[in-house]
């Protein structure tokens, strides 16, 4: 297991130390230091063996945080158990900086004797954590409110506490989704993903058990049977949940239920190749005049709703290493020629769907006697949408709460549907 | 402690200053002001007193001369305070245990709390001082605890037994508190039941033998039921937990599997590969044509390919796993290529390892596709990274024989580029393929020769020089470049100056008009200017072979040279299962067992995968080829597949790979038990014309630590003599022996039938083999070595055929065993893995001993020892078992088990029935109790048997069955 876990500053500083194990010396917070914040080289590995000591370490901005053991350890657990460390720091007071790390030393020995004991990893949520670990120092309590907070800490929902209280219950869901593509310049799909996720912020009174429906196709096909058709489903590849799910539930019956942690949570993520809608479509078009010239036009193509609009458009349109100006005409938006990234950069506030906008650029490039053609890099856009491409639908949230006067009707719920755009490239 | 110091500046502006301030004190004198305020009335004052020394502390400070002051703020309601005190004498109740006694009793009080958070925090820090006085007051605290109402307490003391173990052992046994970690097993809070599974298993690691655990189909389905409600790091343990365990059969194998797949889905990627080992694991058991196993092969794809998309370091993680994986079960993520395709801001630990698993992807279906992305990867920046990708061109052309040419001249491309790093990888990768595709890309070489003056590296060289004078006979001016390389010779490192000796006698060879000045300048550079032993002794080699007969030099080292085969950096089978078995751990990362990198007696037993259908396992006769579920036997192919292993020792053989892998090359030498059978400077001139060249296979391949390394390695030929072995006629001691049976059939050996038994002869074990010659040809030669099994055994001295054997004819031999070999436990249990080598080929058998040859002459127990340790072995290590059919009276029984040093101690008789008490001794000091009960005119006899490491128990069953039988 964990032997023990070092916080240092850029330069290699402690700032937190705290052994766990008896076979971890003051040594090891040096060896770290010198063999990889001081190293020479870049680090090639976040896992470092030295002398039979093993150390895995992340970075959040400049601040390095490292794990070492001397044993076989789970070194997946550890890696997770060290951005969990971070989100629960994160959790009590903000940024991961030097300044902060230093202003609750305190506190975060306090946290890490809690959430690691011997090395081995306890509950870290921060729902659990916050109601007896404080920065105020804790209050006497009564006999019922700490036998529920040990309760809370070891039971099976350690993500929540008891008794939370809203006079609204009100949830907002929100689909995020990243649109990845490559496309083949006569407009072949070469590959193309989605990678989603669903953030749930709840804001619900008592222990409410929640159900989470979408059109999931495996599901809709097995009601499919008595109903009919209830619209367009979809097929997911995979899909992981956040630990509130019950994973045996969904493995038996495809369906997430769960009693969600108060506040923000990740409640899944999800891949899916198939039927992907693809929100724009790029037709490029390039020339070559003679050896001091190139000739290009891009066409893109909004493939949604017309009711609904696109944001934050970019396309950027790769130019050879020798070029030496180029003109602009574009129908909409504002496109401007980047030396220094190679670019020409075509940026659109707003477009609606099933419209169509044009650029055209004559690039002047300089002679060379490089014999080695262009390689003509793809070119890449950027896009905000308010659908899902995935094509994933929310078909329902069910909140019961039995032992509360208020059912599933009396919630406010809101769904909101983002999808950005990934690696999203047309070959040209 | 220059940030403090920019600290106290901030604090003269203004700023807003909280803890951090208390980094801040570094001057002279502060220990004696802080501790003043330490002895402070004011609380809040003690309190900021205790930050700074903490502070201090952290920076790593001595500040332990402050102990009893702050063990005198310990008594304190302040829940603040009282941890920061907590955290100050784990750090130095070490360095002052007499001081440290002071705290003791307000451990004691505060384990008797009315705040469980108090109890738990009281008996979480005691656990954590290691002060033998304090551990003694820690016991009965710890029991209240491990009893406590609250949950929060149970799992807090459930810990603390892990940590008393690692104090102190022997303390933990005597007090029973083992019993009570296996009782919270059952406990009905799941975070409690989790952590006291990952006490339990870490203290079972450093007891190998002991059946803590106790891992049965109960304890199992409570473990799984906790699997679902427990945090994701208690999913973690109890995984981890489970992946030790053996189902006995495939149904409860798949039952397993069934409930554990759901944790696939979990967002904590440990939580998934932990799930992915255990099914990795028991999918073994699972017979190949249930549609179950297709159906789990299936799930396991996309939660791999999902690790994918978490944070750079545990892809790398997933990565180097994922490695081991395609490696076992190629089938998985065969269609998953695209996924492994390096982005453009992956780090790149990420790149490098995506890259060698495209290669192991790397099929005729997908290969159009992994080489553009390769050729992409070629132009990048990174040295490493590019050079890897070059080298993964190369293997490419060696794996898909359809693309060879397309690489090659993709290859060609990258070497007009005169990128320096380029160039010489290239020309590495080159060769090989000329290793692979004799007389086909020879055209090549021109452009390979203008290349010449800018290799800088050794590999390179010699490479270049192995092309050189491979094919000698095309280039017109061989005798020009390699002269050229001569005149730095001294300079060179070894790989070229063996290289370079090869190569120059090859020249020799083909044109030995032009080039005798040439040859002797080398021979003589090699034999007197140098004194690297190898390279003399080489040289010495080549000189008397040329000298005495060289149409044979011409047939040595022009030798007609085996095809490299595909794969030749797999991991060896026997440490890619055991890797398999750490899924997710850091041996998965490193690639090497814990053993490697773990010191101690944790983590050294050696995982295996549990054989295919658990059932019909205890077969008497050894059966040949598979018994031990596809291990060395099995997968040994006619070339052998990877430097390193067993094998390759055996014959020396320097199969040189086109590549290794990132990370440096596992130190296999130690398990490997290497033996260098043919001995002395000859190899070095055998390896030198069946593998090409040795001096390059050290140096593209791994570790020189393929080397024998084995400690028992016996070389030379003597110690056979001290025993006589007159053919296998021995002199009976009454001990049983079985009857020879075949163990590897003419069919499968070219010819060489080889049958045998096991035997125990005054003391010293005896293979006894007979040697048919079925074949036309005579065969010499002959050699054996054994894989590591689990007891050690290992040849004593080399096999002893002097004469050759003709066709027809037949011999006898007696190889005396001993048994302080490498150790690796074998399923079953008397598994023997043989691999036995002539002048035609390497053969591989496995065959099962009977354990009663393990039984040594000093077995006989003394009667009070015997009782006491008998009632001291736990119950739960005995089995019994029904002995049908034997008419023997109990005395007769008695005196024959006695010739097979199995010892009756004392006998008993009971209405009738005889109760005999016996004790044997293995050779490695395991004693095994056994109660034989026999009722006289009943022929079946009732044997109960006791052992501290109960897996020998059936073994030992089968030996009693088989001497009273016979």
């Amino acid at each position: 297991m964990i032997g023990g876990l070092f916080i240092y500053n850029h330069k290699g500083e402690v700032l937190i130390s705290r052994v766990y194990r008896d076979d971890i010396g003051r040594n090891a917070v040096d060896a770290f230091r010198v063999n990889v914040i001081h190293a020479r080289q870049q680090v090639r590995s976040p896992v470092t063996n030295i002398a039979r000591t093993s150390f895995f370490h992340v970075k959040r901005s400049n601040i390095w945080l490292a794990a070492v053991t001397k044993q076989n350890v789970n070194a997946a657990m550890v890696f997770e158990f060290l951005y969990k460390m971070c989100d629960v720091m994160t959790a009590y007071f903000g940024k991961i900086s030097e300044e902060n790390i230093k202003n609750n030393f305190v506190l975060i020995y306090e946290l890490l004797d809690e959430i690691l004991d011997f090395g081995y990893p306890q509950n870290s949520e921060t729902g659990a954590l916050k109601t007896f670990i404080t920065q105020t120092g804790i209050k006497s309590q009564s006999k019922e409110e700490q036998s529920q907070i040990t309760s809370q800490v070891t039971g099976q929902i350690g993500w929540r506490r008891e008794g939370i209280k809203y006079r609204r219950n009100e949830l907002f869901l929100d689909v995020l989704e990243s649109v990845n593509l490559l496309m083949s310049p006569q407009g072949q799909v070469l590959s193309a993903h989605v990678s989603g996720r669903v953030v749930m912020k709840s804001y619900l009174s008592g222990m409410p058990e929640c159900k989470f429906g979408m059109n999931d196709k495996i599901v809709i096909d097995k009601q499919g049977k008595g109903g009919g058709a209830t619209g367009q489903s979809i097929a997911i590849d995979d899909c992981t949940f956040h630990q509130c799910v019950r994973l045996s539930k969904f493995d038996a019956e495809r369906s997430i239920s769960f009693i969600p942690p108060d506040g923000e949570c990740e409640l899944m993520r999800y891949r899916t190749t198939k039927d992907i809608i693809l929100p724009f479509r790029v037709i490029p078009l390039v020339r070559e005049v003679g050896r001091t010239k190139l000739e290009v036009k891009v066409v893109i193509k909004s493939n949604f709703k017309p009711s609904l609009l696109a944001q934050k458009i970019e396309v950027r349109i790769p130019t050879p290493l020798n070029t030496s100006g180029v003109q602009v005409i574009c129908m909409k938006g504002k496109a401007k020629y980047k030396a220094s990234e190679n670019a020409i950069v075509w940026k659109i506030k707003r477009m609606a769907g099933m419209k169509e906008s044009q650029i055209s650029a004559e690039i002047e490039l300089l002679p060379t006697n490089d014999k080695k053609k262009w390689a003509r890099p793809p070119i890449s856009m950027n896009f905000e949408v308010p659908f899902a491409p995935s094509g994933l639908k929310v078909r329902y949230l069910k909140v019961f709460e039995p032992k509360l006067n208020y059912s599933d009707h009396d919630v406010i719920k809101w769904v909101r549907y983002i999808g950005r755009s990934g690696i999203y490239e047309t070959r040209c | 402690m220059e940030w403090a110091n920019q600290l106290c500046e901030n604090r003269q502006f203004g700023s807003k200053m909280t803890d951090s301030k208390y980094f801040t004190t570094t001057k002279k004198g502060e220990i004696f002001e802080l501790k003043a305020e330490l002895n402070s009335d004011k609380k809040e004052k003690k309190k900021e007193a205790v930050k700074k020394v903490i502070a201090s502390m952290t920076v790593g400070k001595d500040v332990s001369a402050l102990f009893p002051d702050v063990v005198n703020c310990m008594q304190t309601d302040n829940l603040e305070l009282k941890k920061l005190v907590y955290l100050y004498l784990m750090n130095y109740a070490k360095s002052q245990p007499d001081m440290a006694i002071m705290a003791v009793n307000t451990f004691v009080k505060d384990c008797e709390d009315a705040n469980p958070l108090i109890r738990a925090l009281a008996v979480r820090t005691m656990g954590c001082i290691r002060v033998d006085k304090i551990t003694e007051y820690l016991c009965e605290p710890l029991r209240k605890c491990l009893k406590d109402e609250d949950p929060y307490v149970r799992k807090t003391a459930a810990v603390c037994v892990a940590k008393l173990h690692d104090i102190n052992a022997q303390l933990v046994e005597d007090q029973g508190f083992l019993d009570t970690l296996k009782d919270l097993i059952s406990d009905s809070n799941p975070m409690v039941v989790a952590n006291a599974v990952a006490a339990l298993s870490e203290i079972a690691e450093s007891h190998p033998n002991s059946n803590l655990l106790d891992l049965n189909p109960q304890s199992i389905n409570k473990l799984l039921t906790a699997l679902n409600e427990c945090t994701e790091w208690g999913q973690i343990f109890i995984l981890d937990c489970l992946a030790n365990y053996t189902p006995r059969d495939d149904r409860e194998s798949q039952s397993i599997c069934e409930r554990v797949t759901p944790r696939l889905s979990h967002a904590n990627s440990a939580v998934v590969l932990s799930a992915v080992k255990v099914l990795m694991k028991f999918m073994e058991m699972l017979p190949k044509d249930l549609d179950y196993y297709g159906t789990l092969l299936k799930k396991l794809a996309p939660p791999l390919v999902t690790l994918l998309s978490a944070e750079p370091e545990l892809q790398y993680v997933a990565l180097r796993n994922i490695n081991l994986i395609v490696q076992k079960r190629p089938e998985i993520l065969k269609h998953e290529m695209k996924v492994f395709f390096v982005k453009y801001n992956d780090p790149i630990y990420v790149k490098l390892e995506k890259l060698d698993i495209m290669i192991r992807l790397a099929s005729q279906a997908n290969i159009a596709q992994v080489l553009a992305e390769l050729k992409e990867y070629a132009t990048e920046v990174d040295v490493d990274f590019v050079r890897k990708a070059v080298r993964a061109i190369g293997r490419c052309a060696i794996k898909v024989e359809q693309s060879a040419e397309r690489c090659v001249s993709t290859l060609l491309d990258l070497i007009q580029t005169k990128v320096n790093y380029v160039v010489q990888e290239a020309i590495v990768v080159i060769k090989d393929i000329f290793r692979k595709y004799p007389n086909k890309y020879e055209s090549v070489i021109a452009t390979l020769c203008e290349n010449l003056d800018s290799l800088d590296e050794p590999e390179a060289r010699a490479a270049m020089i192995w092309i050189v004078g491979e094919y000698a006979e095309r280039i017109d001016n061989a005798d020009e470049l390699l002269e050229s390389f001569l005149e730095g010779f001294h300079d060179e490192s070894t790989q070229v100056q063996l290289q370079l000796l090869t190569a120059i006698v090859k020249l020799f060879l083909k044109k030995p008009t032009e080039t005798q000045e040439l040859v002797q300048q080398v021979l003589s550079l090699a034999t007197q200017d140098s004194d690297n032993p190898d390279l003399r002794d080489r040289g010495y080699i080549y000189w008397r072979l040329l000298s005495t007969d060289p149409v044979a030099a011409k047939e040595v080292v022009l030798a007609e040279k085996p095809l490299i085969s595909e794969e030749t950096d797999l991991i060896e089978p026997t440490l890619l299962e055991e890797l398999i078995c750490h899924i997710g751990t850091l041996a998965s990362v490193y690639h090497k067992p814990p053993s490697a990198f773990v010191e101690g007696s944790r983590g050294v037993m050696h995982k295996r995968l549990p054989a295919r259908t658990g059932s019909g396992e205890s077969t008497e006769s050894p059966d040949v080829g598979t018994a031990a579920g596809g291990s060395a036997p099995e997968a040994a192919p006619s070339i052998i597949p990877s430097q390193g292993d067993l094998l390759g020792d055996l014959l020396n053989l320097d199969m040189a790979p086109p590549t290794t892998t990132g990370p440096p090359p596992p130190n296999t030498g130690m398990q490997m038990g290497g033996m260098d059978l043919l001995g002395g400077g000859l190899d070095s001139l055998l390896g030198g014309d069946i593998g090409g060249s040795p001096a390059m296979g050290a140096g593209f391949g791994a570790a020189p630590a393929v080397m024998p390394a084995s400690l028992n390695a016996p070389v030379g030929g003597g110690l056979g003599d001290l025993f006589d072995l007159g053919g296998g006629v021995g002199m009976p001691m009454g001990a049983y022996i079985p009857p020879k049976t075949v163990w590897l059939p003419a069919m499968k050996a070219k010819g060489l039938e080889i049958s045998g038994t096991f035997a125990r002869r005054a003391g010293v074990i005896q293979m006894e083999l007979i040697l048919t010659n079925k074949a036309m040809s005579v065969m010499t030669d002959f050699a054996i070595q054994f894989n590591r099994n689990s007891f050690g055994l290992a040849p004593a001295g080399p096999l002893q055929v002097l004469t050759p054997l003709g066709p027809n004819q037949t011999i006898e031999v007696s190889l005396p065993l001993s048994t302080v070999g490498p150790v690796m436990k074998m399923d079953p249990l008397n598994n023997l893995q043989v691999a036995v080598k002539n002048n035609i080929d390497v053969f591989y058998f496995s065959c099962q001993y009977p354990i009663s040859m393990l039984f040594v002459e000093d077995g006989k127990m003394e009667r009070q020892v015997f009782l006491a340790t008998w009632k001291d072995i736990p119950n739960d290590n005995e089995s019994q078992f029904q002995i049908k059919d034997c008419h023997l009276n109990s005395d007769a029984a008695s005196s024959k088990l006695q010739g097979s040093n199995i010892f009756t101690i004392a006998k008993r008789t009971v209405e009738g029935q005889d109760m005999l008490y016996m004790s044997i001794k293995l050779s490695n000091g395991i004693w095994v109790l056994a109660e034989l009960r026999v009722q006289a005119g009943n022929p079946n006899y009732t044997i109960s048997l006791k052992c501290r490491a109960p897996e020998v128990s059936q073994c030992v069953f089968q030996c009693y069955e088989a001497v009273l039988k016979n």
